[in-house]
C-alpha cells in the first residue's frame, strides 16, 4: 500500500470467549506515519482487536508486531512502554485529579527516578519532576488545554475531556497511537476540528494512528486505509473510495446509516 | 484413629458444617445481589440465640414458639438493617456500604455488650435434644442428627422460593441486572429487603441451633462464625445457595478432622478458615459453583 | 500547582512546626500523665491513620490487615528493647529461644526494625493478595491480621504466647512520638505530591486506565501495600513502648477498626484530613470513656455501662458513612492559601 514499513502487524490474530469467536484471523498492517481506521457494525470486535493490541486481552492464536518486534501476549503496561498509547471508547480519565495531573500520569511510563526518591529529596529526581510538569504544560498549551491545566478533569466539558485523553496518551511519548471512537458524541463542527487535530499531531509528534469510529464523515475525512470488519473477520480493505464502493461493505454495515450519508 | 472414633468426628463435623452452611446462604445471597459483604450477618445469628435465651426466661413463652419468634424476629433485624444502614448507599461506592457494615456490626455487638451484658448465659435446652443415643460405642445426642435434618429443610425450603415462586425468580434476575429488572417493574428494594429477611432468618435458626450444640451464648459469639461462614460461602461460589452449603460443610470437616488427626494444630483451628480463604481467592476466586464475574475494558 | 507563595508557606510551616515543638515541650512539664498520654495516642494514632490512608484513601486498597501489621512492628521492636532479664523472667511456660533472648537494640533501631518487619510482611502478603480488588482484599487482608494473631498466641517460644509482654521500656515518650508522626507525615506528603503520588492515584480512580498508561499498577500496588505496612509497624512499635504491655489478643479487629475510623472521618485521600481526624477521634474516644464510668450526680448512682462507647462510636461511624462520606476534608489538603483566604473573608460570609 505504500513504501514505508509497517509500524504494527497483526499475523492471523483469533480470539475465542469459551465457544465464541470474537475475532478470528485478523491480518492488518499499517505503514509508518499514516492515519488509518477500523470500521465495522457494532459488536464486530473492533474494541477487542484494540484490546489484544495494546495488551488487555491475549489472543488466542496469531501474533502482533510493533516495528517487527513481537509484543503478543505483553501486559498492557509493557506494551504502552513499547510506544502503544491509547484511547477508551467511554472516556477513561483521572476524575479527580487535574488536567495537568492527568498528563504528567501519561508521562510517568518514561520517568526514570525511583519512588523513593521524593521522599528523600534527591536532587536529580526534584528536576526531572521539574522538566515532567513542564514538558506536560507544553503538551496541553498545544492541545489547548494549557489554561485548564489546573482543573479537576472531570469538571470538562465533554469535548476537552476527549482532548486531554488523547493528551494524556502522547505524554507516554507513543509510536503508535490507538483512538476508540474519538468523534462519539461530537457535533459536526467539534468531529471537523477533531479531523484537524488528528492530523495535526500526526504530524507534531511524529506518530501512526489507527483509529475505530462510526463517524463516516470522519473515517472519510481522515483516514487513509481502512480495514472493515464484521462479526469478528475481515471483509474488507482500503481507501476511502474503495470502501465506499465495495458491495460487501454496503451490505454488511454502510447499508444501514452511511449511505445516506456518504 | 478408631472407626468410632472417626464416626463421631463426622458427626461433629456434619452439625458444625450445617451450621456454617445455614450462616453462608445468607451472606451469599446478599453478595449474589448486592455485591456486599453484610459484616453485620454474624450478628444476627447471635441475635437469634438471644431473643430465645428471653423469649424462655423473660416472658416465660414454651420454648417452640420462641424459637419461631425469634426466627421471625432475626429476620426482622435483617430487613431493618439493611433498609437503615445499607439501602442510602445503594449508588455509593461499593466499600461505603462494606464500612457502614462494619460499623453496624460492631454496634450489634456492643449494643449486645450493653443490654445482655458480657456474661455468658447458659442455654436451655429441652431435654429430648440432649439425651445421649448409643450406637454400638458411638454416643450422640439427638442434636447431631437433628441440626443436618433441619438445615436440609430449611435449605430446600429456601430452594423451593428462589427457583418456584415469583419472588424467588425476582432475586435470581436481580443477581443478574438490577438495573433491567428495576426497568421490568420489579419492586427491587421490597425483593433485597425479602433477601435479608430470608438470609437473617436462616442465621436466627443457626444461631439457636449453635446454642444448643455449645449451650453458652455471648454478645460476640457471630464473629468467628460469621467470618468462617463467609469463607465458607466464597469457598462454594459466592452467590449460589447449594455451593454455601457445601462450603459449609467442607469447612466443618476441614475444622474438625484436622484437629482430630493433628492435635498439636488445635491452637492454630481458628486460623484455618483464614488460611483456607487465601488459598481459594488465588486458586479458584469463583469457588467450587460460582460464575466468573468479568472486569469489562 | 503554582507556587507564588512557596516561601510563604515554608515560612508558615516552618512556624507551625515550631509552636507545635513548644507546646509538646509547654504540655510535658505542665499537663498530667493522663492527658500526655492523649497527645501522644493522637501523635500514634496520626502514623496509624495516615499509613492506612496510604493504602485505602490514596491507592484504593481496602485492606483490613493493620492490626497485623501493627503487631508485627510492636512485637519485634518490643523484642529488641526489652533486657535480658526482664525477657528471662516473663517467659515462663516456655524460655525465649535464641537469638531473641540475647538481642538488644537502641530504641529508634527497635522501631525502624519493627517497621521493616512489618513491610516485609506487607510484600510477602501482597504478592498474593493485590491480585484481589475491593471487598475481597478486605476480607483477604483480615484474614491475614487474623492468621498473625493466632501464629502469636501460638508461637509461645518467640511471643510468649497468649499471655503477651510485659514491662516493655517506657521510651515512646512525647518526644520520640511525635518526631515519627513528624517523619511520617513528611515521607508522606513528599511521596503523594511527587508524579508517583500522581500514580497511586491514577490507580486507586481507574486502574485499566493506568495500565493502559504504561503503570504497572501492580507493583506500584505493592509498594504503596508495604510503605503502608511499613508505617503501621512503627505505630504499633511505638504503641508497645507507649503502654508497656502488649497481648495477641490487642491486636484485634477492634484496632484495625478504631484506624478505619479516623481515615474515613478525616478524609479519604487526604494526609491532614487523617491528622485531623486522628486527633478529633482519640479525643473523642478518651471523653466518652465517662459513659462506662460511673458516675454520681447528687445521691444518685449510675453505674458504668460496659461496651456505650464502642455502641456510640459505631453509631458515629454509620452516621458519617451514611450522611457526610467525605469526612471532616474530603479529597482536599489543608493549604494555608485556604486558610488565609478565609480569615480574610472571615467577617462577611459564614
Amino acid at each position: 500500500m505504500s513504501a514505508n514499513p509497517p509500524v504494527l502487524e497483526t499475523k492471523e490474530v483469533t480470539i475465542r470467549f469459551g465457544g465464541l469467536t470474537a475475532v478470528s484471523n485478523f491480518n492488518i498492517s499499517v505503514p509508518k506515519g499514516s492515519i488509518v481506521g477500523l470500521i465495522g457494525p457494532n459488536g464486530a470486535g473492533k474494541t477487542t482487536c484494540f484490546n489484544i493490541i495494546t495488551g488487555f486481552y491475549k489472543p488466542t492464536q496469531g501474533e502482533v508486531f510493533l516495528e517487527g518486534k513481537p509484543i503478543t501476549g505483553l501486559p498492557p503496561h509493557k506494551v504502552c512502554e513499547e510506544g502503544i498509547a491509547r484511547t477508551f471508547q467511554n472516556i477513561r480519565l483521572f476524575y479527580n485529579e487535574t488536567v495537568l495531573q492527568n498528563v504528567m500520569i501519561g508521562g510517568f511510563v518514561r520517568q526514570k527516578s525511583h519512588w523513593w526518591m521524593p521522599p528523600l529529596m534527591i536532587p536529580s529526581c526534584t528536576r526531572e519532576e521539574r522538566e515532567l510538569r513542564e514538558t506536560a504544560m507544553a503538551l496541553l498549551d498545544s492541545v489547548g488545554l494549557g489554561k485548564l491545566a489546573g482543573e479537576i478533569s472531570s469538571a470538562l466539558p465533554y469535548g476537552a475531556q476527549r482532548r486531554l485523553e488523547i493528551a494524556r496518551a502522547l505524554a507516554t511519548k507513543p509510536k503508535f497511537l490507538l483512538l476508540d471512537e474519538p468523534a462519539a458524541g461530537m457535533n459536526p463542527q467539534e468531529s471537523q476540528e477533531l479531523m484537524d487535530f488528528i492530523k495535526r499531531i500526526r504530524t507534531d509528534f511524529d506518530l501512526t494512528i489507527l483509529l475505530i469510529e462510526h463517524d463516516m464523515k470522519v473515517v472519510m475525512g481522515v483516514c487513509e486505509h481502512i480495514w472493515v470488519l464484521d462479526y469478528g473477520i475481515l471483509i474488507a480493505e482500503g481507501n476511502p473510495e474503495q470502501i465506499r464502493t465495495n458491495p460487501k461493505v454496503i451490505e454488511a454495515y454502510l447499508g444501514e446509516e452511511a449511505t445516506q450519508n456518504a | 484413629m478408631s472407626l468410632d472414633m472417626f464416626i463421631q468426628h463426622l458427626f461433629n463435623a456434619l452439625t458444625l458444617g450445617s451450621l456454617y452452611g445455614l450462616i453462608a446462604i445468607g451472606y451469599t445471597m446478599v453478595y449474589g445481589i448486592l455485591r456486599l459483604i453484610n459484616f453485620a450477618h454474624g450478628d444476627i445469628f447471635m441475635l437469634g440465640a438471644y431473643f430465645v435465651f428471653f423469649g424462655v426466661t423473660l416472658t416465660k413463652l414454651p420454648w417452640g414458639i420462641a424459637v419461631v419468634l425469634a426466627v421471625a424476629l432475626s429476620a426482622l433485624c435483617g430487613t431493618v438493617i439493611d433498609r437503615i444502614a445499607y439501602r442510602p448507599l445503594r449508588d455509593a461506592p461499593r466499600i461505603s456500604a462494606l464500612i457502614s457494615a462494619i460499623g453496624v456490626s460492631f454496634f450489634i455487638e456492643n449494643l449486645g455488650l450493653v443490654v445482655f451484658t458480657g456474661l455468658p448465659k447458659p442455654v436451655y435446652r429441652p431435654d429430648w435434644l440432649v439425651e445421649v443415643i448409643n450406637l454400638g460405642n458411638i454416643r450422640i445426642l439427638p442434636l447431631a442428627l437433628i441440626v443436618p435434618a433441619i438445615a436440609f429443610a430449611l435449605v430446600m425450603g429456601l430452594l423451593w422460593i428462589v427457583y418456584k415462586t415469583k419472588p424467588g425468580l425476582a432475586m435470581r434476575s436481580i443477581s443478574k441486572d438490577i438495573e433491567t429488572t428495576r426497568l421490568m417493574g420489579v419492586s427491587v428494594d421490597k425483593i433485597i429487603a425479602l433477601t435479608f429477611g430470608l438470609g437473617s432468618a436462616l442465621a436466627a435458626a443457626s444461631g439457636i441451633m449453635w446454642a444448643l450444640r455449645y449451650p453458652q451464648i455471648h454478645p460476640f459469639m457471630g464473629v468467628f462464625p460469621g467470618f468462617k461462614a463467609f469463607i465458607a460461602a466464597v469457598l462454594g461460589g459466592i452467590g449460589s445457595i447449594q455451593g454455601a452449603m457445601i462450603g459449609g460443610m467442607l469447612l466443618g470437616l476441614i475444622e474438625i478432622m484436622a484437629v482430630a488427626f493433628f492435635p498439636a494444630l488445635s491452637g492454630y483451628r481458628d486460623a484455618f478458615a483464614f488460611i483456607l480463604l487465601i488459598v481459594i481467592l488465588l486458586m479458584k476466586p469463583t469457588g467450587l459453583m460460582g460464575e466468573k464475574l468479568e472486569e469489562k475494558v | 500547582m503554582k507556587t507564588p507563595n512557596k516561601n510563604r508557606d515554608l515560612t508558615l510551616t516552618t512556624a507551625a512546626v515550631g509552636l507545635l515543638l513548644v507546646f509538646l515541650w509547654w504540655a510535658n512539664g505542665h499537663l498530667d500523665n493522663y492527658k500526655i498520654q492523649v497527645l501522644n495516642l493522637i501523635a500514634i494514632n496520626s502514623i496509624l491513620a495516615l499509613s492506612l490512608n496510604l493504602i485505602y484513601g490514596f491507592t484504593g486498597m481496602f485492606s483490613l490487615g493493620h492490626a497485623g501489621f501493627m503487631a508485627i512492628g510492636a512485637y519485634v521492636s518490643s523484642l529488641l528493647i526489652l533486657p535480658p532479664v526482664q525477657k528471662e523472667m516473663i517467659y515462663i511456660l516456655q524460655p525465649l529461644i535464641w537469638p531473641f533472648s540475647v538481642l538488644q537494640a537502641p530504641f529508634f533501631i527497635a522501631v525502624l526494625a519493627g517497621g521493616f518487619a512489618a513491610a516485609l510482611l506487607g510484600l510477602v502478603i501482597a504478592i498474593p493478595v493485590l491480585r484481589l480488588g475491593g471487598d475481597y482484599l478486605g476480607i483477604a487482608t483480615l484474614g491475614f491480621a487474623e492468621i498473625i494473631r493466632v501464629v502469636f498466641t501460638n508461637l509461645t517460644p518467640i511471643t510468649n504466647g497468649a499471655l503477651g509482654l510485659k514491662g516493655i521500656p517506657n521510651y515512646a515518650n512525647i518526644w520520640w512520638n511525635y518526631g515519627w508522626c513528624l517523619l511520617t507525615l513528611f515521607f508522606l506528603i513528599r511521596l503523594i505530591n511527587s508524579n508517583f503520588g500522581n500514580v497511586l492515584k491514577a490507580i486507586r480512580d481507574d486502574e485499566i486506565a493506568a495500565r493502559a498508561m504504561g503503570i504497572n499498577t501492580f507493583k506500584y500496588r505493592v509498594v504503596s501495600f508495604s510503605i503502608g505496612a511499613f508505617f503501621a509497624g512503627i505505630g504499633g512499635a511505638l504503641m508497645a513502648s507507649l503502654i508497656t504491655t502488649i497481648d495477641p489478643k490487642m491486636f484485634s479487629f477492634l484496632l484495625t477498626f478504631n484506624v478505619l475510623m479516623i481515615v474515613v472521618a478525616g478524609g479519604l485521600g487526604s494526609l491532614t484530613g487523617s491528622i485531623i481526624g486522628s486527633a478529633v477521634i482519640t479525643v473523642l474516644l478518651e471523653w466518652l470513656r465517662f459513659v462506662e464510668n460511673p458516675i454520681d450526680i447528687g445521691s444518685f448512682h449510675l453505674d458504668g455501662i460496659p461496651g456505650m462507647r464502642m455502641v456510640i462510636f459505631s453509631l458515629l461511624l454509620i452516621l458519617i458513612i451514611l450522611f457526610r462520606r467525605e469526612g471532616i476534608m474530603g479529597m482536599r489538603e489543608f493549604s494555608w492559601d485556604s486558610l488565609i483566604s478565609r480569615f480574610s473573608r472571615g467577617g462577611e460570609a459564614r
